[in-house]
């Protein structure tokens, strides 16, 4: 156990856990920050994506002690009501099925917009390719995507 | 942990049977008719409810909540059900709250998530529910209003009586209403008066979705829950034999371990009941990633189960399952599937005399058709809560039929049903395994030893190597041509691991005047269960890869044979008992023609393929448009025609279509778990392959054919054919045909086999 000094979604959090703990379980069970998803635990699938000083990193690989002296933002801290772009153009393309895959989808594209504010269709495929949907929404996760880039 | 809901009202609104056959059935038994006196929902004031039907709640206030009665796994019935509600209600469907229903089949119905069911049950109830209020909410404005209440009109939550110039808001006469008598002989609007139905509505839950609110049982927390997980065996067929915990025990956070057994012995399973590991080995601790790294320091030893018996109940009566011993593995399954195959097999049907004609056949074409298990995959692992007592039992989490395994809960936990509540939370995909109920009466067991509300999580790796997967199927596809290639005789005749996939009276059942089908088993330790529409998702690929084939063989464009065949079907249709409307199913293809510019030489330079199917009720065909790019073919296009009758929620049909589609294509190219002495060689997405962004089409254009008729099944039906139309654009891309799938294994084998 360890004291570790974490900021989300810019609040100063301290939390008394192992520092090998992965980031998604301390956001999710210890400060009960739950839009971050446990989907594969081996970076493979993206339900757990949050950004990391503004990139998309997989929670569940990232052990808390390597997050500390970071801006961590989860999807709780992109809005407060969802006025995000990028979740405005979910609801406006109303992209969800189940809807379990959904917010690591909306923090990879989030992230992928700051970096790239106007991306190729090719540049949104390979950015976005790391999340698993099994509901089978990517083409509305893409024309989300350019509505939020204000293409469409 | 607090009970939210002591809702259990057993006053009766809709009566439903299940039939000997295993269809439902689903009766009007009268409204129930009072004010609300229990709690339904926590974030509205409860006492001003006016309850008018089981669906339908309105305060004086004007407040109007519509209940969901089905579980919600994606399929969007949390918007599409209370949209019906609200169509016969009359009310401004941008006003009206809706909330997730109580568990409680008596005055909610079936409530179950399957088959592609949901609208379908509940569309005349619904609509009978609506339909009432509104009758009851006119009856109170006129007794009010003292005038005939023939006069009185409604208009979004509004009633009216034009005469007296008279008018107020539903919520006025609410609680008048619920007090009046039930109305008897309503009336129900005409399908081309509808103005919420028929019109894309949002999904009502998804601002929930993009801002990460906790909706799912995952996110859920109760004052002293424990979380737990479960060690199964490594391998289909083997058991715990003996562990130790001292290590484990010794691991922070870590509250308990321990063996426990799912069922006692000789307990006789209902149909949905399928558990693959009967002995568990539990972990309990304070938080998951405590319990994951405990179970990595057990000492478990497992020994080989000895063939056993199950008892298995259902809707159609008591089976006895026998369960081999054994290790299994793919490659042997594959040689015992190929020798099965050619053994004799059950008759399902038989027309005419199949066996002269193939003896007297010009030319016999036969192929072989091969799929592998498939894990469900849905992206929230299986998991449950739970808080048992000696008297009573809280299960909240995702389910798709709570009322299935209730029965279940009641015997193991000796609990009467009523002292059971079931909490149904939003499921992150569900697919058919979360039909099955085992991991409840997990959780509530593992609750009950551990004194406390327990959270059973599943891994990745759990959820993937637990069983109750799509089953290991094959069939033989013969078909007989005389001399002028006309087709004379058809015979399929299929296997699995452990059932066959054969619909024997589904098409071209019904377009041969020779036909046979036959079906075999072989059993198996490897469990299997319900996967987005079971044996349909791999006949489909079979058979419309077959057709394709055959329409080349008689120099026919495929989509032209189907239509033939379907003509004579419906004309002058051999035999009795076939399952589906040859003018529907003709009806999809006819419209996909059309949409797809099947004849336009602009789109010559894609490599198409047509597949259709009719399953759940539904008709739906795709166009399977494939180009080749970075040296691979990839589903550039795609366009579906689909025939589910009235659709409710057009864009949300839509996105169900592209959906499945999706789906499909990902299963076909990619999907499949090998086993090598019991144990799944892929346990996580790193060896499962999913269907990623960048290999979903660009686009996929969804036609729906206009129709008045009942709704029919939608989540289901569009994804069986999407198998058939892959294969046959890949055979156009490639020059090979696909009999076996994964259809990536013989893409990457570059030797010609063929
Ligand atoms: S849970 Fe982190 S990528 Fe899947
Ligand atoms: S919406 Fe269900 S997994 Fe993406």
């Amino acid at each position: 156990m360890a004291t570790i000094n974490l900021t989300i979604n810019g609040k100063k959090q301290t939390v008394d856990v192992d520092p090998k703990t992965p980031v998604l379980w301390v956001l999710r069970e210890h400060l009960r920050l739950v839009g971050t998803k446990y989907g594969c635990g081996i970076a493979q699938c993206g339900a757990c994506t949050i950004h990391v000083n503004g990139t998309a990193v997989r929670s569940c690989s990232l052990p808390v002690s390597a997050a500390q002296n970071k801006e961590i933002t989860t999807i709780e801290g992109l809005s407060e009501n969802g006025e995000h772009p990028v979740q405005k153009a979910w609801l406006e393309h109303d992209v969800a099925q189940c809807g379990y895959c959904q917010t690591g989808q909306i923090m990879s594209a989030a992230a992928l917009l700051k970096s790239n504010p106007n991306p190729t269709d090719a540049q949104i495929e390979t950015a976005m390719s790391g999340n698993i949907c099994r509901c089978g929404t990517y083409l509305r996760i893409r024309e989300a995507i350019k509505e939020a880039a204000g293409q469409k | 942990m607090e009970k939210i809901n002591t809702s259990q009202s057993r006053r009766s609104f809709l009566k439903s049977s299940v039939l000997a056959s295993g269809g439902l059935m689903i009766s009007f038994s009268g409204l129930a008719k009072y004010t609300l006196d229990d709690t339904v929902s926590e974030t509205l004031p409860a006492e001003q409810w006016n309850e008018l039907t089981g669906y339908i709640k309105i305060t004086s206030d004007n407040l109007i909540q519509i209940l969901n009665p089905n579980p919600e796994f994606g399929q969007n019935v949390m918007t599409s059900l209370p949209m019906i509600v609200a169509e016969e209600l009359d009310v401004d469907w941008k006003k009206v709250i809706v909330e997730m229903g109580p568990h409680d089949n008596t005055k909610l119905g079936p409530q179950f998530t399957g088959g592609s069911n949901s609208v379908r049950m509940y569309w005349k109830p619904l609509r009978e529910a609506g339909a009432a209020a509104r009758q009851m909410l006119r009856d109170a404005a006129a007794q009010t209003w003292s005038v005939p209440v023939e006069e009185v009109t409604t208009k979004a939550g509004m009633l009216y009586h034009e005469k007296s110039g008279k008018s107020g808001k539903y919520g006025d006469f609410a609680s008048k209403a619920a007090a009046n008598p039930i109305p008897k002989g309503i009336k129900l609007k005409d399908v081309k008066s509808f103005n919420v139905v028929g019109n894309s509505s949002k999904n009502v839950e998804g601002l929930k979705i993009v801002t990460g609110k906790p909706l799912f049982a995952l996110d859920h927390f109760y004052e002293g829950m424990l979380i737990a997980m479960i060690e199964h065996p490594p391998a289909f067929g083997k058991k715990l034999k003996s562990f130790d915990a001292a290590e484990a025990l010794k691991m922070p956070g870590i509250k308990d371990v321990f063996a426990l057994k799912l069922y006692p012995d000789g307990f006789e399973q209902a149909g949905f009941d399928t558990r693959t590991f009967n002995d568990l080995l539990v972990v309990v601790g304070n938080t998951t990633w405590e319990v994951m790294n405990a179970r990595k320091k057990l000492k478990a030893t497992w020994e080989p189960i000895g063939e056993t018996k199950e008892t298995i109940g259902g809707f159609r009566g008591k089976t006895e399952v026998v369960i081999p011993a054994g290790l299994e593995s793919t490659s042997t399954q594959l040689e015992k599937m190929a020798e099965y195959a050619k053994k004799p097999a059950q008759e399902l049907r038989k027309d005419g005399d199949p066996e002269t004609a193939f003896a007297n056949a010009a030319q016999i074409l036969e192929r072989t058709y091969t799929a592998p298990f498939l894990a469900h995959n849905c992206m929230e692992p299986m998991n449950f809560i739970a808080h048992v007592t000696d008297e009573k039992a809280l299960l909240v989490g995702p389910h798709q039929a709570p009322g299935w395994i209730e029965p279940t809960l009641a015997k193991i936990l000796n609990l009467s049903a009523d002292k059971i509540e079931i909490q149904m939370t939003r499921m992150g995909g569900g697919f058919g395994l979360r039909a099955y109920g085992h991991y409840l009466v997990e959780a509530a067991l593992i609750s009950r030893k551990v004194k406390a509300p327990v959270k059973l999580v599943y891994s990745r790796e759990d959820d993937m190597t637990y069983g109750i997967y799509r089953p290991m199927y094959t069939a033989t596809y013969r078909a007989a041509l005389d001399t002028n290639k006309n087709l004379i005789a058809f015979h399929v005749k299929g296997g699995g691991i452990p059932e066959h996939p054969v619909h024997a009276n589904r098409f071209p059942a019904g377009a041969v005047d020779n036909y046979l089908a036959e079906g075999w088993t072989i059993p198996s330790n490897i469990t299997i269960g319900a996967f987005r529409a079971p044996r349909s998702n791999f006949n489909a690929a079979a058979e419309q890869s077959f057709l394709d084939e055959l329409a080349e063989l008689m120099g026919k464009d495929p989509i032209d044979l189907r239509l033939e065949l379907l003509k004579r079907a419906k004309e002058n249709p051999v035999g009795k008992n076939n399952d589906y409307d040859a003018g529907r199913y003709a009806g999809v293809l006819t419209l996909l023609k059309e949409k797809s510019g099947w004849n336009n030489p602009e789109n010559k330079k894609y490599n198409r393929g047509v597949a259709a199917y009719f399953c759940h009720a539904s008709y739906a065909a795709h166009v399977v448009d494939i180009v080749t790019k970075n040296g691979q073919p990839y589903v550039e296009r795609v366009f579906s025609a689909v025939d589910c009758g009235v659709v409710i929620n057009p864009d949300a049909a839509i996105n169900m279509v592209q959906g499945a589609v999706v789906d499909g294509i990902g299963n076909a190219f990619y999907g499949g778990l090998v086993h090598k002495e019991g144990v799944s060689e892929q346990n996580n997405f790193n060896r499962y392959r999913m269907i990623r962004n960048r290999e979903a089409p660009q686009k996929i254009d969804v036609y729906f054919v206009e129709s008045e008729i009942d709704p029919t099944g939608l989540g289901e039906p569009p994804f069986p054919p999407v198998f058939g139309a892959v294969a046959n654009a890949l055979y156009k891309n490639t020059g090979k045909r696909f009999y076996n799938q994964p259809f990536i294994n013989d893409l990457n084998d570059k030797s010609d086999k063929s």
